[in-house]
């Protein structure tokens, strides 16, 4: 009977295979004879498998861990492995250089197109429409440098004044006690209205109404100076006129009040608006705002515009829409009641004499 | 089995780097994708995968090793079966993670690795308790298969006898620690 330190020693060997064939046998043997010691062995042999299993297990883990981390790592070991075409490898290396640049590019050119007046210019080609409004601008300017080499006064606010729009455009009577009609685009954006009349008078008016799909804009002269005149010698055509129709105007394309006539040539106006007349007639900026009379002495339109290209295409806004826009206005908000005049006084008499009587209520229209 | 995964298997049992880094090449992509479509993380995604290969590894361990299906569905059904039952414990939600791929019944295959799991940690338990040298000592002795001598060299004891006698005592104190906590 051995002790068990022995025992272990010897089962150790036993188990690693270091016994020779007699050795083994001798063990075998006395195990065989053994009962308690055939335990022991068992249970030492199970005890070091799990041992070992643990061992193996834990360098199988720990190796996994490893592999893993090292999958993981982000572009080390995939990155090197990689051969990337050369045209890859530019434009990742210059990547953000190109983009920078292609904005830098895009930005420089869109604002130089934006900053040249290139946008302008494309919707002014494109539509072809002109509004006859006049720009005074260039008048105003030499009359302020004329006024500052007289006065020498270099005043910041005067310069700033300098740079507001300054337009002149037509406008008429529509009832007596000093309602005006003139169009949406002449007194848009206007900081004050101001009417002078064929004599020379100024007087100043208010915006009452705006209408911006027609064009149309109402006017109150609000100056104490005004006096109410005596009815419009015109009447408003409410039904359409017929092509040909002999009409003329009277305007203000410059500060001199300015006869045009000429006949209708279209029902419709601009790109087939049909709340409009094309004329064929002399208009220039300036003229906006204008009546279209005919013959019988018969406003049938307000002149509007005129298309940029084409020889004798003005256009017209029709009386009727002017009408409407003006039972549109809500007549609570008046000062006084606005009365359209229903009898003409103007049928039959010479043109000339037409005008003499018609051009005391046509006003020129200074917009500031 | 085909080749490919046979090769696989047996670099597996033996620990192979280079094929545990094809087997993340080849399949982690497919479960990382399970995971993330299924309200899980690219961390939760490694983690599953891992103890994925740990099941496989397991299972090769056992011997006579055999798959009735392709080694990927087998993969991708354990770790369905992991993420399922991490969602379950979490009480999180989860879509149906069933329609991407084929799966197999691998529950028993779950059970046998908890069971390892539980019986190893006891081991783990054991071998930390028992401390240093002794660890050592029997790792050297019975994984590493150094002789006697040289663990005497390696620790400096005066002789053989000496470092017979450690180890024995380690071994025994080993045996006790680890049945006593079973």
């Amino acid at each position: 009977m051995m002790n068990e330190q022995d025992f272990i020693v010897q089962a150790d060997r036993f188990l690693n295979g270091e016994m020779d064939s007699s050795e083994r046998i001798a063990f075998e043997r006395y195990c065989e004879g053994n009962p308690a010691a055939a335990e022991q062995l068992a249970t030492h042999r199970l005890f070091l498998q799990q041992l070992k299993h643990h061992a193996d297990r834990a360098a199988f883990k720990s190796t996994l861990t490893v592999v893993a981390d090292r999958y993981h790592r982000p572009n080390t070991t995939v990155a090197e492995g990689r051969w990337e075409p050369m045209l890859v490898a530019l434009w990742n290396r210059f990547k953000v250089n190109s983009l920078v640049a292609a904005s830098v590019a895009i930005i420089a050119v869109f604002s130089t197109l934006w900053l040249s007046g290139y946008y302008k210019t494309i919707e002014k080609t494109t539509t072809n429409y002109s509004a006859l409004r006049r720009d005074m601008n260039t008048v105003k300017q030499n009359v302020n440098a004329q006024n500052a080499v007289i006065r020498n006064i270099n005043n910041e606010k005067q310069k700033e004044g300098q740079s507001e729009g300054h337009f002149g455009a037509t406008g008429f009577i529509i009832s007596p006690n000093g309602y005006v009609v003139t169009n949406y685009h002449v007194v848009k954006d206007a900081d004050s209205v101001h009417l002078q009349n064929t004599k020379g008078e100024s007087l100043r008016a208010d915006v009452i109404y705006i209408d911006p799909t027609n064009d149309l804009a109402m006017l109150h002269i609000s100056d104490s100076a005004f006096s109410p005149l005596k009815t419009t010698p015109y009447t408003f055509k409410e039904s359409d006129s017929d092509l040909g129709e002999d009409v003329y105007t009277i305007g203000f394309p410059r500060d001199e009040v300015v006869y045009g006539q000429g006949y209708l040539s279209s029902r419709t106006g601009y790109a087939g608006d049909t709340t409009a007349y094309q004329l064929s007639i002399p208009v220039n900026p300036g003229n906006s705002g204008g009546p279209v009379i005919d013959s019988r002495g018969q406003v049938i339109g307000i002149i509007s515009g005129k298309q940029t290209g084409i020889d004798g295409a003005s256009f017209a806004i029709k009386a009727e829409a002017l009408l409407k826009s003006i039972s549109a206005i809500p007549m609570d908000s008046l000062a006084s009641k606005l009365t359209i005049n229903r009898k003409n006084s103007l049928n039959g008499l010479k043109r000339t004499d037409q005008i003499k009587k018609i051009q005391e209520y046509v006003y020129l229209v200074k917009v500031y | 089995m085909s080749d490919a995964d046979l090769k696989t298997v047996d670099g597996i049992a033996c620990g192979d780097a280079a094929v545990l880094e094809s087997l993340y090449h080849d399949y982690f992509p497919m479960v990382l994708h399970m995971v993330i479509q299924n309200n899980g993380t690219e961390e939760e995604a490694k983690d599953i995968f891992q103890e994925a290969v740990i099941v496989l590894y397991d299972k090769i361990k056992q011997g006579n090793f055999e798959l009735s299906s392709k080694l990927k569905t087998y993969i991708y059904s354990v770790c369905r079966r992991l993420w399922l039952k991490q969602l379950g414990s979490q009480e999180r939600a989860f879509q149906d993670v069933s329609s991407y791929e084929e799966v197999i019944p691998v529950e028993d295959d779950l059970a046998k690795h908890r069971e390892t799991e539980v019986q190893l940690s006891l081991m783990e338990q054991a071998l930390d308790k028992l401390g240093e040298p002794c660890r050592t000592i029997i790792h050297d002795f019975y994984i590493m298969n150094l002789s006697m001598q040289e663990i005497c060299e390696k620790f400096g004891y005066t002789s053989a006898d000496n470092a017979k006698n450690q180890k024995y005592k380690c071994l025994q104190r080993l045996k006790r620690l680890f049945f006593s906590t079973r």
